[in-house]
């Protein structure tokens, strides 16, 4: 038996064990955007401190951005004001900040990955839950408090407990019109939103190795929606293809050394695990949400659960959903009215995640009681969408094409439902209020599933819409 | 190396009444919506704390324990299970902790959300399912009654009745010792760190072996 892949990292970036029994953890690479950054730096402004490894963080604006009109100063002052911050803090302590003067500013889980400075064998960390996103490269990655980001900065460490691995199986193949996010809504609704608590998920089998890497990031970036804050897949030959030649990535021989490192860190074939769970793909259907939290997932051909049907634990969640969604027990999602599409977020707002939506729109007409838009995740993947002639396509078809930022995720930007809408969205949270609107309704799915509801005005089965003739 | 003697006051117990928040699978988004999070400093955001569902739309109340008149100046949170999921935002913990509350006590915390907690020296402690709906009845029926946490011996005493809580050791030893405010903790080992850099190929860029 030999160790896995988290077990081999965390032992090499482990510091010492602290007097409290928590590990001091050396973390490789520390990102940092607008929102929760700025109270750190204050903080260690307060004590005399600085910042100990300026070299190994990375900063970008996401969260407040406008995506429509992103000239300087923004229309509202409190976004600019946490702008301006973002960009003293990082000018004064010599940190490369990603800001939208240049060409590579998004979504920090979606620019560390494509300029390579995301690596497999790495301790990451950032103030964001989705910080998990980066585990699709084999590294170890950790959202993190605005406390553990002074930690970060001023020590490049944290203290930690180390959690239990579970490893997540997932054998089959995946059928048309499923995706990489149809497996981890499923895997929340069968874990639990709270299934993960205290441990680390090794995603892995054949449908896993068979993702591309932008899919395996759909799967990690969820793992906290799982309850587990870290979730990864160890690197291999795609992992390193995809790097390879990648702004940050190592070069020339640099990177085969750097090849041989990451391969000596992956979990073997005997690789130890302290529980492990089986998902079969074979039987997976597109997913999506009826309810409050990612958890309440279903097929999208099945009905919504009945409350005495679920376990007593569940129930009064249950009941608050429905409520707030204004749906019965019994009733299906697909045929629901949607006011809105979103196709975006750190979820799925990667270039696969756009050329999948753009073939299915193509020469269609987005519906006629429908808003809808496509938020690319940074600035290198709208131009690339532009360069592949994808923007267009979602423009002809009648989506808004917007500029890189976390949009409406979750609405700390001019990008918010109204009221009572109900919005398809590619996202990962269906929070009560998390779209802007306190009585606003998310229903989560694949991009697919929301390019398809854009145009159909409702929820459909992205299946049966693949096979419908394309208009003339 | 010792770089600061910095050490933060002990949370070794605390006292106070109790606000029971009922119900599973409360996220960050309701202890604060996002919208309150666009500033650059923690002041002031205990007015925001569960602000979507203590009022509508027009200003108006909703019936919520943070807006009952018998509630207010309690110091310890009741929650039930898994309370504090979704987003890492640490503005959570600390519009609750400038909203008053000192201690959080439920059934399961989501783990971003109990060390956020714990690096502000607010205790998040659990407490088996029956203990807790028994301890929320307690405080429901008489709102006076006076909580004490103690956390050398993990008990909670409520109303003569006592219970023993759960808290990870970690977690535990750092608020007993004064070092939950990790900062000072590690920079005491700046040797270490340097030491364990060097030994990691990608700082470098995998250099090192060309």
């Amino acid at each position: 038996m030999s160790k896995n892949l988290f077990n081999k990292v965390w032992d090499l970036h482990k510091v010492t064990t602290l007097d409290s029994g928590q590990d001091q953890l050396f973390i490789g690479l520390h990102m940092i955007h607008e929102v929760t950054s700025p109270q750190a730096f204050q903080m260690i402004r307060e004590r005399g401190l600085t910042v100990l490894y300026p070299n190994r963080t990375f900063a970008t604006v996401d969260h407040i951005v406008p995506t429509a009109d992103q000239q300087r100063p923004f229309a509202d002052a409190l976004a600019e004001e946490m702008m301006r911050a973002i960009e003293q803090n990082t000018a004064q302590y010599g940190i490369e900040f990603f800001g939208l003067h240049t060409d590579y500013q998004g979504i920090v889980h979606i620019i560390g990955p494509e300029l390579g400075i995301t690596q497999p064998g790495m301790t990451i960390a950032c103030g964001d839950s989705h910080t998990s996103t980066h585990g699709a490269f084999g590294a170890i990655a950790f959202g993190i408090g605005t406390s553990q980001i002074r930690d970060v900065l001023a020590t490049q460490c944290m203290a930690i407990s180390r959690p239990k691995v579970r490893r997540i199986e997932v054998s089959g193949q995946l059928a048309r019109g499923v995706y990489a996010k149809d497996i981890i809504l499923k895997i929340i609704a069968d874990l639990g939103v709270n299934g993960g608590l205290g441990h680390a998920y090794e995603y892995g089998g054949e449908t896993i190795h068979d993702l591309s890497m932008e899919g395996r990031m759909t799967i990690c970036n969820m793992s906290i929606e799982g309850g587990a804050r870290v979730g990864y897949v160890n690197p291999d030959q795609k992992t390193f293809d995809y790097l390879q030649g990648r702004r940050y990535a190592p070069q020339g021989d640099a990177f085969d050394e750097a090849v041989d490192f990451w391969n000596s860190i992956a979990s073997g074939p005997d690789a130890q695990y302290d529980d492990v769970f089986h998902l079969d793909a074979n039987t997976l259907e597109p997913m999506v949400t009826w309810g409050i939290n990612p958890g309440q997932a279903i097929r999208v051909t099945e009905q919504t659960p009945s409350i005495s049907s679920l376990k007593p634990e569940h129930r009064e969640v249950a009941e608050k959903a429905y409520t707030h969604m204004d749906f019965a027990e019994g009733d299906t999602v697909k045929g629901k009215k949607i006011n809105v599409a979103f196709l975006g977020s750190c979820t799925n707002a990667r270039i696969s995640d756009l050329r999948e939506a753009a073939a299915l729109v193509k020469g269609k007409r987005v519906h006629a009681d429908v808003k809808a838009f496509v938020v690319p995740g940074s600035k290198q993947v709208a131009r690339q969408a532009e360069k592949e002639g994808l923007a267009r396509v979602f423009a002809d078809a009648g989506f808004q094409w917007r500029g890189a930022g976390c949009s409406m995720c979750l609405a700390m930007n001019p990008d918010k439902l109204q009221g009572r809408e109900i919005c398809a969205s590619s996202s990962n949270r269906n929070f009560v209020g998390r779209q802007g609107s306190p009585t606003g309704r998310t229903l989560l799915m694949s991009p697919a599933m929301v390019a398809a509801a854009a145009i159909s005005g409702e929820v459909v089965d992205v299946r049966e819409f693949m096979r419908e003739p394309v208009a003339v | 190396m010792m770089v600061s003697e910095k050490t933060n006051p002990a949370v070794d117990s605390i006292t106070g009444r109790g606000i029971p928040v009922r119900g599973n699978d409360i996220d960050t988004d309701q202890i604060i919506p996002a919208r309150y999070m666009k500033v650059v400093t923690f002041e002031g955001l205990g007015q925001y704390a569960f602000y979507d569902v203590r009022f509508k739309e027009d200003g108006s109340q909703k019936p919520h324990p943070f807006n009952e008149s018998r509630y207010q100046g309690a110091g310890i949170l009741l929650v039930n299970r898994n309370f504090g999921c979704g987003s890492s935002r640490e503005h959570a913990p600390q519009a609750l902790q400038k909203a008053g509350i000192q201690a959080v006590v439920g059934e399961s915390f989501a783990e971003i959300f109990a060390g956020n907690c714990t690096a502000m020296g607010v205790p998040a402690v659990t407490l088996s399912s029956q203990d807790m709906l028994q301890l929320m009845e307690t405080v429901e029926q008489e709102p006076t009654t006076e909580i004490h946490l103690d956390l050398r011996s993990n008990t909670l005493t409520a109303a003569r009745q006592s219970f023993t809580f759960s808290l990870p050791p970690a977690y535990r030893n750092s608020l007993i010792a004064g070092t939950w405010d990790s900062t000072s903790v590690l920079l005491d080992n700046l040797e270490q760190i340097h030491q364990t850099a060097a030994r990691l190929p990608y700082v470098d860029g995998f250099a090192a072996g060309v």
